[in-house]
């Protein structure tokens, strides 16, 4: 650690995260919380791209917060999550492309509404623009031709740009190839979440303080799992009309409703307890700067599976056409700004798990 | 205030191990328990909140710890580093009961972990704290709520009442308001005297005022004070502590785990005229870092410098803050505030006598030096790779000796005889078992068993 201490303004969030690591590195007490502490106890000197590392791998379970015996006001004034929480932001940013988006929907929760309702505004005006002489369900407002030619690139694209990101990522953490090994080991992590789990299961320190609770843990889980399941249900729609020529609308035990309205379910029900969660925790603890954008992300991410749901519980009725609009404008605010958004964390939190296997397998 | 007003049945002073494994064990009697900590919430748990394991028999695998360490070989573990001044009965019951501790601990929410990279050796013997000390201290404070324990935070005991051997209350500030609070039992476990500096400028000499010291700032002993002027019974050397050689730009206080340096066996060591005084290379750091409080202590300046080269840097734990570099010795040295001039001489001295040989950094080596005085028995490889690195060393005080003479069932003794209503527990007591020297992890031991006995004695006593 760095002599001068007291001197904390000059610094860059990626030198503070230096002094605090190096601090820890001479401490280890908190080997047994996560991944991140046995990563740093392999090495002596931290490199920037080391920090960053460290940073995507920490899932902010604060653990390692409540057991600090130096966090403020002793004068080494230790809050790792808070400052590894801050620097994975600002690599968020660092690596988005175009840049000038870079951090446009991260950090605060205003731009993310207005793109909200920018979503909405051009989904209404396609809806009302492009409306089909005749169609069923739902292509009786827009054809299936209009869907795929807004959602086809409003998905790929972003993927594409995501794609980019992560290449910086892994140049700058000095990544190598990728084998099944890896994959398996850091997708095994995500899928329970190993890291929010305190390192025996009794969950993180996030909302009860000092207590530890696997509340957020398994809302966490909901929303992951929920998505996903949203998401298997579109891919599902798409090969049963192209590779079976069915098109929707989809009964209720079809692949894509049985997929579908689960999946929402969960998405909605777990992104609402995050909020929650969230609200009863430490900012401090957190990229504070960034409280604002991570909350609406959440709410924009609810908002996907609550409208989804609204849509199919109003089939048949006068009210498919506006929700229609809605979801689908939800559905491609989401989309578009997902390299800049909180969602990009899950791409790099991936990377940094397989990067993480790639050190100790 | 309400607090003067209620009679408690168990008063407990302080806010580490000791007072919490006393409170919980009270409360859990269904004893009503309020717990008096001098420090604030931030710094609450006292030395408690930097410790990382406690020792603990077993006779096959428990929990974290492999294989098995028993009764005999613990003792004789202890007789060794106390020179026989310790209380065989009292010392054995410790150990035996250490092995209940451990499921006890548990179940009160205590979280253990592997042994830390870096401290291999004590995996059969020390269970380590999943996120060390405060994470122990935090899970018991929770485990007292839950019991219905009150806890008062900057609370500073100033007087025990006790009146013919029985206790009355205690007079103390919380909040800097002059309170009283009145019970029918009290435990004392509010820790060693090592933070009053003036206290142990008395006891070692006014060097004492230049050591650091490694834990909280708030056990400054005016209770245990307190008690010895009131006739209570003492027991271990009241003008020794345990001191250790750790980082000299470490804080003055609470500076913790982190500041300590285990490069001396790899370096060479000078004071500040340059001179060497002491076989480095003596044993293994584990088993020599506690001696070398002692020498930097009567050193000049109570201050000494470690003088390494680039080819042991990796050789130790990364230290906590960056070590002095220069490309030169003589450069090290003005850097270091030492004149170069000299500190050449001596390392030259010391490279012309060191031999070949194959160092093992991880073992007795036996590389040694020929024809120096002090020799350096081990690991002694000439310094002569730039960048040069170079640490200052300071005395860093654990815990200090005197303490409290308690008996099996953790009772202070007065003049009268055994107190009727009166418990101590922790380094408040340790004296009684740990007379001098120290065994990694036996404190939280010693914390850990009275803190039990003396809350189910108390709780006992009151029902
Ligand atoms: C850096 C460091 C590392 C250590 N590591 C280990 C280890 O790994 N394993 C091990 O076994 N031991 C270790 N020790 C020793 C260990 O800390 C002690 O043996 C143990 O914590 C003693 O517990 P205790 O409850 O008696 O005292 P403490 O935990 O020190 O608690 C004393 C309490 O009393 C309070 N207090 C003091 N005066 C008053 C007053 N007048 N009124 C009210 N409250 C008061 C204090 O605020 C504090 O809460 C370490 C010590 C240090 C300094
Ligand atoms: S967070 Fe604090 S207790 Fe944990 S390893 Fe770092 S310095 Fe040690
Ligand atoms: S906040 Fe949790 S995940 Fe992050 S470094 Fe600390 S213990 Fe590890």
């Amino acid at each position: 650690m760095s002599l001068d201490i007291l001197n904390l303004t000059d610094r860059t969030p990626t030198e503070e995260a230096r002094r605090q690591v190096e601090i820890c590195n001479a401490c280890r007490y908190c080997e047994g919380y996560c991944a991140v502490f046995p990563a740093i106890t392999k090495q002596r000197a931290f490199a920037d791209g080391d920090i960053t590392q460290l940073a995507n791998l920490c899932h902010n379970c604060r653990g390692c917060y409540y057991a600090c015996q130096y966090t403020a006001p002793h004068e080494f004034d230790l809050n790792l999550p808070g400052i590894l929480a801050e620097v994975r932001q600002d690599s968020w940013d660092r690596y988005a492309w175009p840049k000038p988006f870079a951090g446009a929907f991260q950090r605060k929760g205003t731009p993310i509404a207005v793109a909200l309702i920018i979503g909405l505004a051009l989904l209404f005006l396609a809806l009302t623009a492009l409306r089909p002489a005749s169609g069923e369900g739902f292509y009786a407002y827009l054809s299936h031709g209009g869907m795929v030619a807004i959602f086809a690139p409003a998905f790929l694209l972003p993927l594409a740009t995501i794609g980019i990101g992560l290449r910086r990522y892994w140049a700058e953490v000095g990544g190598q190839r990728i084998t099944f090994a890896h994959l398996r080991d850091a997708v095994a992590a995500t899928a329970n979440m190993r890291n929010l789990g305190g390192g025996q299961g009794q969950g993180c320190n996030f909302e009860e303080g000092d207590r530890y609770s696997n509340r957020r843990r398994v809302a966490h889980q909901l929303v992951m799992y929920g998505f996903l399941l949203c998401f298997a249900s579109t891919s599902s729609g798409t090969v049963l009309h192209y590779g079976f020529g069915l098109e929707a609308p989809y009964g209720l035990f079809s692949l894509p409703k049985l997929l579908g309205v689960p999946g929402g379910l969960l998405l909605t029900i777990g992104a609402g307890w995050l909020i929650r969660l969230k609200l009863q925790s430490d900012r401090d603890l957190g990229a504070a700067s960034a409280w604002g954008g991570e909350v609406a992300f959440v709410l924009l991410l609810g908002l996907t599976g609550l409208t989804g749901l609204a849509l199919y519980a109003t089939t048949g009725t006068a009210l498919v056409g506006p929700l229609l609009a809605i979801h689908l404008g939800t559905v491609l605010t989401f989309f578009l700004t997902t390299p800049y958004s909180k969602m990009v964390h899950g791409f790099y939190r991936l990377a940094a798990l397989i990067r993480d296997a790639q050190v100790r397998l | 205030m309400t607090d003067s007003t209620k009679t408690w049945d168990v008063v407990i002073v302080g806010g580490g191990n000791a007072a919490l494994c006393a409170a919980i064990e009270a409360a859990e009697a269904g004893a009503s328990v309020i717990i008096l900590e001098g420090a604030p919430l931030d710094y609450r748990g006292g030395n408690s909140r930097h410790t990382r394991n406690f020792r603990c028999m077993h006779a096959g695998p428990l929990s974290v710890l492999t294989d098995r360490y028993e009764e005999d070989e613990y003792f004789d573990d202890l007789l060794r580093v106390t020179k026989g001044e310790t209380d065989e009965d009292l010392a054995r019951m410790t150990i035996r009961t250490s092995e209940t501790c451990l499921p006890w601990m548990e179940k009160q929410g205590v979280r253990f972990q592997p042994s830390l990279s870096g401290t291999l050796s004590l995996s059969r013997t020390n269970a380590f704290f999943l996120g060390g000390g405060k994470a122990l201290v935090n899970a018991y404070y929770n485990r007292a709520a839950d019991l219905g324990v009150a806890v008062r935070y900057e609370a500073q005991v100033k007087h025990v009442d006790i009146q013919d051997g029985v206790f009355g209350g205690v007079d103390c500030e919380i909040a800097g308001q002059p309170t009283r609070i009145n019970g029918k039992a009290v435990v004392l476990a509010s820790g060693g005297f090592q933070a009053d500096l003036d206290w142990l400028a008395r006891a070692w000499g006014p060097a004492a005022k230049n050591f650091l010291i490694r834990g909280t700032p708030y056990n400054r002993g005016v209770v245990l004070k307190d008690m010895l002027d009131q006739g209570a019974e003492s027991v271990g050397d009241p003008t020794q502590c345990h001191a250790v050689a750790i980082d000299g730009r470490a804080p003055k206080y609470d500076g913790g785990i982190v500041t300590r340096l285990d490069c001396v066996p790899f370096s060479v060591v000078v004071n500040r005229h340059g001179q060497r005084f002491y076989d480095e290379g003596e044993d293994v750091w584990p088993k020599r870092y506690a001696i070398w409080g002692r020498l930097v202590a009567a050193q000049p300046d109570q201050v000494a410098y470690s003088i390494i080269d680039s080819k042991s840097m990796d050789a130790f734990m990364p230290s906590v803050f960056p070590p002095i570099q220069a490309d030169t010795i003589e450069g090290l040295g003005q850097q270091l505030g030492i004149s170069g001039t000299v500190l050449k001489e001596t390392v030259d001295k010391f490279n012309d006598a060191c031999r070949p040989g194959t160092f093992r950094g991880n073992e007795l080596d036996g590389l040694a030096t020929d024809g120096i005085e002090p020799p350096k028995t081990n690991w002694a490889r000439p310094i002569t790779e730039p960048p040069f690195y170079g640490y200052e060393l300071r005395p860093g005080v654990t815990f200090t000796y005197l303490g409290l003479k308690v008996d099996d069932t953790a009772r202070v003794t007065g003049e009268g005889g055994r107190m009727s209503n009166v418990w101590a527990a922790g380094e408040i007591m340790a004296g009684s078992i740990l007379g001098q020297g120290y065994l990694a992890g036996f404190g939280m031991t010693i914390g850990t068993v009275f803190g039990r006995i003396a809350g189910r004695e108390a709780a006992a006593y009151v029902a």
